[in-house]
């Protein structure tokens, strides 16, 4: 199907896109990382998402062309733009929007119609993303789910409403309805289970089990203090553990509901054995095909269905005699034009934002170019956002976090207020400004190109690097540890290791900035828009990237 | 029981070495039977846990240290007859490090390392 | 006097799961006050777990120990029932006893 085909053919299309017939007798449904995104959105994947040693050009590290090589999928197509940037702003004004609750609810309606028994698994990442999410304490999107029918989730944002609250919707809310799964979260004294590790159910007479594994390092890269009383990790020998465990219990069938994040999943698929199927996210790879993972108890797929409500994975397993015989996976993309929205789920929506329509609804300034965030260095999204700093806190130096989640605008869109909270709605908004001296700016930098580039995926942490401005540098993805940053420059000069610079930034995990309480950054970068009114197209603040020429992972 | 003593000595050194020779060792083995249980990445760096198992036969001390804090022993523990080959507690580190576990089974030491990374934090997908 | 221990025994299969949670600062020696005084090193240096009479487990902690030490060690020929005793020592002599029984 050609770009500039007839918008009726395309629909036609489409709908037997969607007609996926049923393979097998057990199934999964997989969505994750929809960051409260309840209507329709743009979204343009990532141009730049490196690997480097053993991740080199493999699955997730491709982008654009090499990604479609890789999963045999035909340029200029739906599925092209669905998984790649390319053609972004020409093939998004074709297709549509994509994701919406009310779009996947049908999409669900209709795999569950053919799919008797399958459940629906929600990796996390749902409670936060939006200011609906935020102003109602993820009340909306806890809605949402029990009417969309998701019948198991596992956590990592979900964390930043706080201890009590995941509480109080775990044990109210979701109590006899959607079993929320983590392995991996510990109590601080004992080590006791939080929530239940696993849950084992009967699906066409086959016995199946689903492990949670929240995001390990939720502590690391949110507030502790907001999980204070809990431990997470990784934790790979209590997850073999749980694995046998079940396995004991019967079950034929294992996944585990990951938030690992993909590289980390392919390390743990390597190493823990008796796993039929990882579905993760955290990462927001959409990755068409899964991966094979062997071990030495055989085979793992390994799955990520990437974000904002965009796709949703099908996963049918073939189980004869207590063996799987073989499998079918589909991650569909959720083209909210070609799919109609469901009534009921529609009308919750609307209940839900009736309340603050006005607010999200606030025109602030009109872009020229598409605005995005995904890219391991900096997205013209968060380009603004420094702008926005940099501008209204007078600082010469800014600091964004590398955030995967947030949607995109296509040239001549309106930017809202609601476009900016879905950039920027966190229970830590505070912005900061910091006279920091040149040696602490390296040994940030330094810290955070550790945590996306360290070559053993459990030491990454899955987010992106910090985006900056007024700052220029150069990194060395491959060097050592505080070795990969140098010739950071501002202005032209070299950065001074001893001298001092005002630096903004926002989110801070530190407790004490809560006590500081900053302005919040959506109002910054509102006061910015409203006042320059038009964003002309953004001219990215990219480092030197050494080594990075010919990555399947680099758009160049 | 005997008024447990504390070894001064081992507890001001500053490499495994000097450990070593306070705690009575000369030479310790490289070892697969010892396993470490921490973090990858340490989600505070003032209360890393750290476990230490071993499948030695007549485990009879086990020490934990952090290479890079100001001095290297953390803890050490003296086995019983009846004690099992296993110890965990949460120490502070001040910065990324390996972390050693000191084992000596039947009258030899044998050491196994852990790096633990500690983390400035934020961040995150 | 110190402040109490928490302390759980568990027994499975013969062998007794003992953890404890102490409640001491743990001072290292290395901080300063806020008018630039070095705060004195005071933590808990020996801890001894008897049960039965019988000394089951055997520690020393230097200043690297966290702030609230936390103690897991595992052993053999404990029954439910028995009552296993823990005690520590800090380096200003200060000692606290804490039991539990085995469950
Ligand atoms: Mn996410
Ligand atoms: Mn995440």
């Amino acid at each position: 199907m050609a770009l500039n085909t007839d918008y009726a053919q395309a629909q036609t299309a489409a709908n037997k896109f969607y007609d996926l017939p049923r393979f097998g007798n057990v199934h999964f449904l997989h969505f994750t990382d929809c960051h409260a995104q309840l209507k329709p959105i743009y979204f343009r994947e990532p141009g730049v998402n490196l690997g480097f040693g053993d991740q080199f050009g493999k699955t997730p590290h491709l982008v654009g062309e090499h990604l479609l090589k890789a999963h045999n999928i035909k340029p200029n197509t739906l599925e092209a733009h669905a998984f790649t940037y390319l053609n972004f702003e020409k093939a998004a004004a074709t297709y549509g929007k994509v994701g919406g609750f009310a779009h996947l609810a049908t999409l669900v309606k209709k795999m569950k119609g053919n799919r008797p028994g399958a459940l629906l698994l929600d990796g996390g990442d749902t409670w936060q993303g939006s200011g609906t999410a935020l102003w109602t304490n993820g009340q909306d999107m806890v809605d949402a789910c029990l009417a969309l029918g998701v019948d198991i989730m596992t956590p990592h944002w979900e964390m930043t409403l706080g201890e009590e609250r995941v509480k109080e919707i775990v044990e109210k809310d979701f109590k006899g309805k959607i079993s929320f799964l983590a392995q991996n979260i510990k109590t601080n004294d004992f080590g006791d289970q939080v929530f239940d590790p696993y849950v084992i159910r009967e699906m066409n007479g086959v016995k199946v089990a689903v492990i949670g594994q929240a995001f390990p390092y939720t502590p690391i890269a949110n507030p502790r203090y907001m999980v204070a009383n809990w431990t997470f990790g990784i934790q790979d020998d209590n997850m073999q553990k749980m694995v046998n465990e079940v396995r004991a219990k019967g079950a034929k069938v294992v996944i585990v509901l990951s938030h690992n994040g993909m590289d980390v999943d392919l390390k743990m698929a390597s190493r823990v054995t008796g796993i039929d199927a990882i579905m993760g996210g955290h990462t927001h790879d959409g990755v068409p095909t899964p991966v094979k993972v062997k071990n030495s108890g055989g085979v793992t797929l390994v799955t990520n269905a990437g974000s904002n409500g965009k796709y949703l994975g099908v996963l049918d397993f073939k189980v004869n005699g207590g063996k799987i015989a073989d499998f079918r996976y589909k991650l569909l993309p959720v083209f909210s034009d070609m799919i109609p929205a469901d009534t009921a789920m529609n009308k919750l929506i609307d209940k839900i934002r009736t309340p603050y329509e006005t607010k999200l609804g606030e025109k602030l300034a009109v872009t020229e170019g598409t605005l995005y965030r995904r890219g391991n260095f900096n997205g013209s999204f968060d380009q603004l956002i420094l702008d926005g700093l940099m501008a209204v806190k007078n600082a010469e130096i800014a600091f964004s976090p590398g955030f995967r989640w947030g949607t995109s605008l296509l040239p001549g869109q309106a930017i809202t207020m609601e476009h900016v909270l879905d950039q920027t709605a966190i229970t830590y908004p505070w912005t900061t400004v910091t006279m920091m001296k040149g040696d602490m700016i390296k040994t940030i930098l330094e810290d955070i190109a550790d945590n996306l580039f360290n070559p053993d995926p459990y030491y990454q942490q899955g987010g992106d690097m910090v985006r900056v401005g007024g700052l220029q540098y150069t990194i060395n993805p491959m060097g050592e540890a505080n070795k990969r940053i140098s010739n950071m420059t501002l202005n032209g000069k070299l950065i001074d290791p001893n001298k001092t610079y005002k630096v903004a930034g926002w989110a801070p995990v530190a407790e004490e900035a809560k006590a500081a309480g900053g302005e919040p950054i959506w109002d910054v970068v509102a006061k910015y828009l409203r006042d320059i009114k038009t964003v002309k197209a953004k001219q990215l603040n990219m480092p030197i990237i050494e080594g990075a020429k010919g990555n399947p992972g680099f758009a160049a | 029981a005997e008024a447990a003593a504390w070894n001064k000595a081992a507890f001001e050194g500053k490499t495994l070495d000097e450990v070593l020779k306070a705690l009575g060792g000369s030479s310790a083995d490289k070892s697969g039977a010892i396993t470490i249980n921490a973090p990858d990445i340490a989600e505070n760096g003032a209360v890393v846990p750290v476990g230490v198992t071993t499948t030695m036969a007549k485990t009879q001390q086990i020490a934990i240290l952090v290479e890079k804090n100001p001095s290297a022993l953390a803890a050490q523990f003296i086995m019983t007859a009846d004690t099992e080959p296993f110890v965990a507690s949460r120490v502070k580190m001040g910065q990324t490090s390996n972390v050693h576990a000191l084992v000596k089974a039947d009258g030899k030491w044998f050491v196994s390392t852990k790096e633990v990374k500690v983390t400035l934090g934020g961040c995150g997908g | 006097m110190a402040d109490p221990m928490r302390v759980r025994a568990q027994e499975t299969g013969g062998i007794v799961d003992v953890k404890v949670l102490m409640k001491h600062d743990m001072e290292t020696g290395q901080r300063k006050d806020s008018s630039g005084k070095t705060i004195p090193a005071h933590h808990i240096t020996t801890i001894t777990a008897t049960c039965k009479g019988k000394q089951v487990f055997q520690g020393e902690f230097g200043p690297a120990v966290s702030k609230d030490p936390f103690l897991n060690f595992k052993f053999k020929g404990g029954a439910k029932g028995d009552e296993v005793s823990v005690t520590w020592v800090d380096n200003k002599n200060d000692t606290r006893t804490d039991k539990a029984k085995v469950s």
